[in-house]
């Protein structure tokens, strides 16, 4: 299941860059929340539940500027997405980002030693997305 | 006169789930998310939530093993998330997180003292 929206656009002149933010869970309350955050920070969101529709996905359109995903999920967790995506010639220099609800140091560790630009704790707070955005844009 | 006496009530209604423990913090950030871009942000959350809950709850059910307390407190539970009750469904989620954590105990223990028994012939029904 996918689904996009784009968040509102700056007044023409504004040169306010809009990130093309994809963002990976199972879980329907974590989507319509991680989306909310970033769609109020003014960025376009594309929603997918699985690892699985996140490579379809990144395979039809490479536009994408940060990869969020969840870590816990079926099939293929966010470490085994964040590994094919930097695998990939054509994905790897995509920001992958893993959120969890669980402070695992070992797992936290393992993640970015694989090249993922952040981990953050859920409940993902406003603050953690702004602060992820803003470094995206530099 | 009519919506300000409405509004009183909403507003009880609001401090009493979190009073009462059936809300918390969490549930403060989801309404700062809340506004005139997504003005039912928080019921379609809500939404979002029972309808999960109530299909992973359904899972749990359907790989019960014989676990009839768990069971039990899971249909109850299910039955609270398809009817939007979200006091009945916590109450019963604590109690089927903590029926979960007995049963895992108790099999636990017992487990441990057939390893030590050894092979036994052990499928009679009980008396009941």
């Amino acid at each position: 299941m996918m689904s996009s929206a784009r968040g509102g656009k700056g007044t023409s002149g504004e040169a306010e860059r809009e990130l093309h933010v994809l963002a990976v869970d199972d879980s329907s309350v974590d989507r319509a929340v991680i989306a909310k955050l970033l769609r109020s920070s003014k960025h376009r969101v594309t929603t997918v539940d699985s690892g699985k529709r996140a490579l379809e996905l990144l395979g039809l359109e490479p536009n994408v500027n940060m990869i969020i995903t969840d870590y816990w999920m079926p099939e293929m967790t966010g470490y085994e997405l964040l590994k094919k995506v930097k695998e990939s010639s054509t994905l790897k220099e995509i920001p992958v980002v893993i959120m969890s609800s669980e402070n695992v140091p070992n797992r936290i560790n393992r993640c970015l030693e694989e090249g993922a630009e952040d981990f953050l704790l859920k409940p993902v707070r406003p603050s953690d997305v702004s602060r992820l955005c803003s470094r995206m844009m530099r | 006169m009519e919506y300000s006496n409405l509004r009183h009530r909403a507003a009880d209604m609001r401090k009493s789930l979190f009073d009462q423990g059936y809300l918390d913090e969490q549930f403060y950030q989801l309404e700062e998310l809340q506004d005139e871009v997504s003005p039912n942000f928080v019921e379609e959350v809500v939404t979002l939530f029972f309808r999960d809950s109530a299909r992973l709850i359904s899972n749990i059910e359907q790989t019960l093993i014989g676990a009839s307390r768990v069971k039990n407190a899971c249909t109850l539970c299910r039955e609270y998330c398809d009817e939007k009750n979200l006091e009945g469904c916590l109450k019963l989620f604590h109690k089927l997180k903590r029926e979960h954590a007995v049963l895992r105990q108790k099999l636990g223990s017992y487990f441990q003292l057939l390893r030590q028994v050894g092979p036994m012939e052990i499928a009679t029904r009980p008396s009941m």
